[in-house]
C-alpha cells in the first residue's frame, strides 16, 4: 500500500482514467427470477462509487458476483482492462478486491489480533501481526488495540476490525456493504474520513447504501439499480436526495403525516419502573434501573448503538425474560412476572429485531407463523386445541395485502421470503391485531424505501387510534421522523426522555456515543 | 482438500419422498456386495432376505407381529425427535413397561379378563412414562444430556429385568428357567387375525393415525414443531421448552412401555430375562426411515420387521451370523441419514482452506 502514489484528490472530482474494474452486461438468473439484468458498472481508482437501490434491486447479487461468491449467467468482468473470471472470494482477494460485510463474522471471545489472524490466508506471527495492525490502524485513522477482546468493543470498533482485516490484504478495490447502518453519526463521520483517505491513495471503494445523504456527502459517482437493471448513473453531488430516492423507488415518495400531539391526560398504557436484570450470559448486558412510561397515542423511541441492552430490554418487555411483578405494567396491570402469552392477552404486541428464528420459524409456513404469536388471543385460531388453518391463511392474505408482502406462492415457508418482505409480514402480523401496546424493535430494518414509509405511517396511525408504541431503533432518521419523545439506551441504562421535536441528530448521537469514550 | 456441505436454498419435494427409497436401494446394493464377499450367492441371499418371507401367510403374520412394537415405539420417538429431544433409551422404557405391566399377572395369577388386560396395558404405559421421565427431569433440572442419560438407563432397566426374572419373579414351577410363570389365556391380548396377530397391531395403527393428527392439526403438535425448529421463536410464542421436554419423554416413554407389555402379554406370554431383540433401538431407524411422519412410520416399521425376519432366514438357509440383521439395519440408518443430509445440503470439494468472512457468511 505504501507504494501507491500520494496524489491528492478532492471530493467531487471524478478521476478520469480508465476503469480499474468494469462489469459489462452482467446478467444473473435464479430459476425464474432475473436478479441482475444486463448491468454495466465501471469503477475507477481513487473513486468512491455508490451502488444504490432498494432491497431486492439486485445490489447483493451484483456484489457477490464481483467478489466471486456467485458466477454470472452472462456478461464479463474486466480488471484493469483484462477480462477475468473471479472463481471464488479467495481469487478476488488475490486480484486485490476486498470486502467488508454488513454483518460481522468475529469471534467474541478472541482478541482483535487473533480474529484477524484467523482470517488471513497466510497468517504472520502474532507479534508481527500486532505491529502491522497498529501501523495500518494509525495510518488510516482507525484506532484499534490489537489486544482488546472483541466482546468488549462497540459496533463501530468491531467494524474497524473488519476494515483493518481487509486493508491488511492490501486491496485496490474495497467493497463495503451498508457500513454505516450500525454506526452512530460520529462513528460514521470517522469512517468517512478513512474512506476519503483510501480514495486519496488511489484505492477504489464500492459503497453500498440506501442512505442518500451520506452518498451525497462522500461519493463521487453513483450507479442506481431498480428491479435488477441500471436505471441511472450519475454524480450524486449534482442531484437532490429526493431525485435519487425517486430513481431508486421509481415513484415520488409520499410524505408522512405529522404525528398529532399527545395530551398529558392520556392514560399511561405501558409503564416500566426501576427495571433491573442481571446479564443472562457473559456477553449480554445487564439492565440497570430502567424507568419509562408510554401514554396512549404516543410513539416513544429508544435510540442507541446495538449491543447496549436493547435485546435484553425487549425480552423483559415481551416477557421472555421475567422480572419482578411491578417492574412492567400494561394498562395498569402489573405483569413483570407474567408470560408473553399473558401480556398478549392484555392486548400487547411485540416485534423482535431478529426475524428468522425469533419473530418467525424459518421452516414453517406463513400461516403457521401467524399462529405463532396469535394462538392465545381468542381470535378463533385455536379451538379446543385444534388449529384453524383457514383463519390463519385468511390473516396471511390480509397482512400481505395491507403491507404489500411479495411472495412466490400464497402461503410459502418463512425463509423463502426476502428479508424485507418477511419484516413486512412480521410487523403486519402484529398490526393486524390492532394492539393497545406495541413494542417494536428495528421496525424498518432491511425494508425498502416504499415499505419503510408505509410501516412508519402505520405506526403513526396506530398511535393515532390510541395505542402506546415503544420503538427500539438504531436509525436516527426513523426516530426523529415518527417519535413524540426519545430516550437513549447505553450500557443497560436508559437516559431521561426528551421531546423529539426539539432534539437534533448530533445531540442524540452524543448521548449514544457517550458511554463509549474512544 | 476437503469436502464442504453447503445448505441448499430450496429442498426438492420429490427427493424428500424418494430419499427413503434410494436409501433402501443402496442398502440392497451394499448387501449384495456383503453376501458376495462372504461367498454366498448374492441373488439367492437377497431373495431369502427380502422376498421369501412375503410368500407365506405364517411369515406375513410374523412380520405383522414384529412391526407392531416398532411402530408403537417409533411414533413416540418421532414426536420426541421433532421437538429436539433425543431419546435413545426407548429400549429401557420398553423394559420398564414390560415389568410394570407384569405386576398384576405375576402377583395375582388368578385374575384375568378384559379389565385386567386393560389395567396391564395402562400399567405398562405408566411404567414406560415413569422411566422416560427420569432423563427428562435430569435434562430440565440439571441440563444433563438426554442422549447419554436415556441410553445409560437402558442398561439399568435390563439388569433390573434380569434380576427379577432370575430372582423374585421366577416361576417356582419352572424347572429353574429364568422366566416368570406363564400368563393364562385371559391375561393375554386377544388375537384378532391368524394365530398370533393381537389387538396390539390395531392399537399401533390407531396410535400412528392419532399421532399424525396431533402433529398436524393440534396446538400441542404445533408446539412440538416450533420448539424443535426454532427454540427462541418457541419462547417468543409463549411455549415452555421444559414442559415440552417432559411431554415428549412421557409420550415416547409411554408408547415404548405399551410396546413392552404388548410383547409380554402377546408373543412371549411371560416375563423373561430379555423381552425385546432391540426393538427400542431399531425403532430409531424406523422413525427416521419414516421421515418422522407417523404415517410414514407404518411403512418403515414393515421394512424393518422384514429385516429381522430376513436375518433369521439367512441364518437358517445360509448359516451366516444373525448379526447380519443388525448390519442391514445399520446400513439402512446410515443411508437414510446420508440421503437426508443431501436433501438439505449439497457437497462441494474445496481445494484450499479458505476460512474467510465470505465462507462464514455463506455458512451462516
Amino acid at each position: 500500500m505504501e507504494a501507491r502514489p500520494q496524489t491528492a484528490s478532492t471530493t467531487g472530482e471524478r478521476p478520469t482514467r480508465a476503469p480499474m474494474l468494469e462489469a459489462v452486461g452482467i446478467t444473473k438468473d435464479f430459476a425464474t427470477l432475473r436478479a441482475n439484468d444486463n448491468i454495466d458498472l465501471a469503477i475507477r481508482a481513487g473513486e468512491i462509487h455508490a451502488l444504490l437501490g432498494e432491497n431486492g434491486a439486485g445490489k447483493s447479487t451484483l456484489v457477490k458476483i464481483l467478489y466471486g461468491a456467485l458466477q454470472p449467467s452472462e456478461g464479463e468482468i474486466r480488471w484493469k482492462g483484462e477480462r477475468i473470471a473471479v472463481a471464488n472470494p479467495a481469487a478476488a482477494r488475490e486480484l486485490g478486491i476486498g470486502m467488508v460485510f454488513q454483518h460481522f463474522s468475529l469471534f467474541d471471545a478472541l482478541t482483535v489480533a487473533e480474529n484477524i489472524s484467523l482470517a488471513l490466508a497466510v497468517a504472520p506471527a502474532l507479534g508481527d501481526l500486532k505491529k502491522r495492525i497498529a501501523t495500518v490502524s494509525a495510518e488510516y485513522g482507525l484506532p484499534l488495540r490489537p489486544d482488546s477482546i472483541v466482546a468488549d468493543l462497540s459496533v463501530g470498533e468491531r467494524q474497524r476490525v473488519e476494515i483493518v482485516r481487509c486493508l491488511l490484504q492490501e486491496p485496490e478495490l474495497i467493497i463495503m456493504d451498508e457500513p454505516t447502518s450500525v454506526l452512530t453519526p460520529q462513528e460514521a463521520d470517522d469512517l468517512f474520513v478513512t474512506l476519503k483517505r483510501l480514495a486519496a491513495e488511489k484505492c477504489a471503494v464500492l459503497y453500498i447504501s440506501h442512505r442518500l445523504e451520506e452518498v451525497k456527502q462522500i461519493c463521487h459517482r453513483a450507479t442506481i439499480l431498480r428491479h435488477g437493471k441500471v436505471v441511472a448513473e450519475c454524480d450524486p453531488q449534482q442531484e437532490t436526495a429526493a431525485r435519487l430516492a425517486s430513481l431508486m423507488v421509481g415513484a415520488e415518495l409520499r410524505e408522512l403525516s405529522a404525528p398529532e400531539p399527545v395530551s398529558a391526560t392520556a392514560p399511561v398504557r405501558l409503564a416500566v419502573s426501576h427495571l433491573s436484570l442481571p446479564a443472562p450470559h457473559p456477553f449480554a448486558v445487564a439492565l440497570d434501573d430502567i424507568s419509562i412510561e408510554v401514554r396512549g397515542g404516543e410513539v416513544v423511541s429508544i435510540a442507541g448503538v446495538a449491543g447496549n441492552g436493547q435485546d435484553e430490554f425487549f425480552d423483559a418487555l415481551s416477557g421472555e425474560t421475567p422480572s419482578a411483578a411491578n417492574m412492567v405494567a400494561i394498562d395498569g396491570v402489573a405483569c413483570g412476572h407474567r408470560s408473553v402469552t399473558t401480556r398478549r392477552r392484555l392486548n400487547a404486541a411485540f416485534v423482535p429485531e431478529e426475524r428468522l428464528g425469533h419473530g418467525a420459524v424459518p421452516r414453517l409456513k406463513l400461516s403457521d407463523n401467524v399462529i405463532l404469536t396469535r394462538h392465545a388471543t381468542s381470535e378463533g385460531l385455536v379451538r379446543s386445541g385444534i388449529l384453524n388453518f383457514l383463519s390463519a391463511r385468511g390473516i396471511v392474505g390480509r397482512v400481505s395485502e395491507a403491507f404489500d408482502v411479495r411472495k412466490g406462492s400464497p402461503d410459502p415457508e418463512a425463509h423463502a421470503l426476502s428479508g424485507g418482505n418477511l419484516q413486512k409480514f412480521v410487523v403486519g402480523r402484529e398490526f393486524d391485531r390492532k394492539p393497545g401496546v406495541l413494542v417494536v424493535c428495528q421496525p424498518t430494518w432491511g425494508v425498502d424505501a416504499g415499505a419503510t414509509t408505509a410501516i412508519r405511517q402505520a405506526l403513526i396511525d396506530l398511535a393515532g387510534d390510541g395505542a402506546a408504541i415503544l420503538v427500539i431503533s438504531q436509525d436516527l432518521d426513523e426516530i426523529l421522523e415518527i417519535s413524540d419523545r426519545v430516550a437513549v439506551i447505553s450500557k443497560g441504562r436508559l437516559s431521561e426522555t426528551r421531546d423529539a421535536r426539539g432534539v437534533t441528530r448530533e445531540e442524540i448521537g452524543l448521548m449514544m456515543g457517550g458511554a463509549h469514550g474512544h | 482438500m476437503r469436502i464442504e456441505l453447503i445448505r441448499r436454498p430450496q429442498r426438492s419435494a420429490r427427493m424428500a419422498v424418494l430419499s427413503p427409497l434410494i436409501a433402501i436401494a443402496l442398502t440392497v446394493v451394499t448387501g449384495f456386495v456383503i453376501f458376495a464377499a462372504n461367498g454366498v450367492d448374492p441373488f439367492g441371499a437377497l431373495y431369502v432376505y427380502f422376498i421369501e418371507k412375503l410368500t407365506a401367510w405364517w411369515s406375513i403374520q410374523d412380520l405383522i407381529v414384529k412391526m407392531t412394537p416398532l411402530i408403537l415405539i417409533a411414533v413416540g420417538l418421532s414426536l420426541c425427535y421433532l421437538s429436539n429431544n433425543w431419546n435413545i433409551g426407548a429400549e429401557g422404557q420398553l423394559v420398564a413397561g414390560a415389568i410394570a405391566g407384569s405386576v398384576l399377572p405375576i402377583y395375582f395369577p388368578d385374575w384375568g379378563g378384559p379389565l385386567v388386560v386393560t389395567l396391564m396395558l395402562l400399567m405398562g404405559i405408566l411404567g414406560g412414562m415413569a422411566y422416560g421421565a427420569i432423563p427428562a427431569l435430569l435434562k430440565t433440572r440439571f441440563g444433563a444430556n438426554e442422549i447419554l442419560t436415556s441410553l445409560m438407563l437402558v442398561y439399568v432397566a435390563g439388569f433390573a429385568l434380569d434380576w427379577l426374572a432370575r430372582g423374585p419373579w421366577r416361576n417356582p414351577a419352572g424347572f429353574n428357567f429364568p422366566n416368570s410363570r406363564q400368563f393364562s389365556d385371559d391375561q393375554l391380548l386377544p388375537v384378532i387375525a391368524g394365530q398370533h396377530v393381537t389387538v396390539a397391531t390395531a392399537i399401533a395403527l390407531v396410535v400412528a393415525v392419532a399421532a399424525w393428527f396431533l402433529l398436524r392439526k393440534t396446538l400441542t403438535g404445533f408446539k412440538i414443531r416450533v420448539l424443535g425448529e426454532a427454540p427462541r421463536a418457541g419462547a417468543f410464542a409463549g411455549f415452555s421448552r421444559n414442559r415440552m421436554v417432559l411431554v415428549a419423554f412421557l409420550i415416547s416413554g409411554g408408547l415404548a412401555g405399551l410396546a413392552g407389555i404388548c410383547e409380554v402379554a402377546g408373543p412371549l406370554g411371560q416375563l423373561r430375562i430379555s423381552v425385546s431383540p432391540g426393538y427400542g433401538f431399531t425403532a430409531i431407524i424406523v422413525a427416521f426411515l419414516g421421515r418422522l411422519n407417523p404415517l410414514g412410520i407404518i411403512v418403515a416399521g414393515f421394512v424393518l420387521a422384514l429385516s429381522y425376519l430376513g436375518g433369521e432366514g439367512i441364518q437358517s438357509t445360509y448359516h451366516l451370523s444373525d448379526q447380519i440383521a443388525r448390519v442391514f439395519q445399520g446400513l439402512l440408518l446410515f443411508f437414510v441419514l446420508a440421503c437426508d443430509t443431501l436433501i438439505f445440503y449439497r457437497m462441494r470439494i474445496a481445494r484450499r482452506r479458505p476460512v474467510t468472512a465470505a465462507t462464514v457468511e455463506a455458512a451462516s
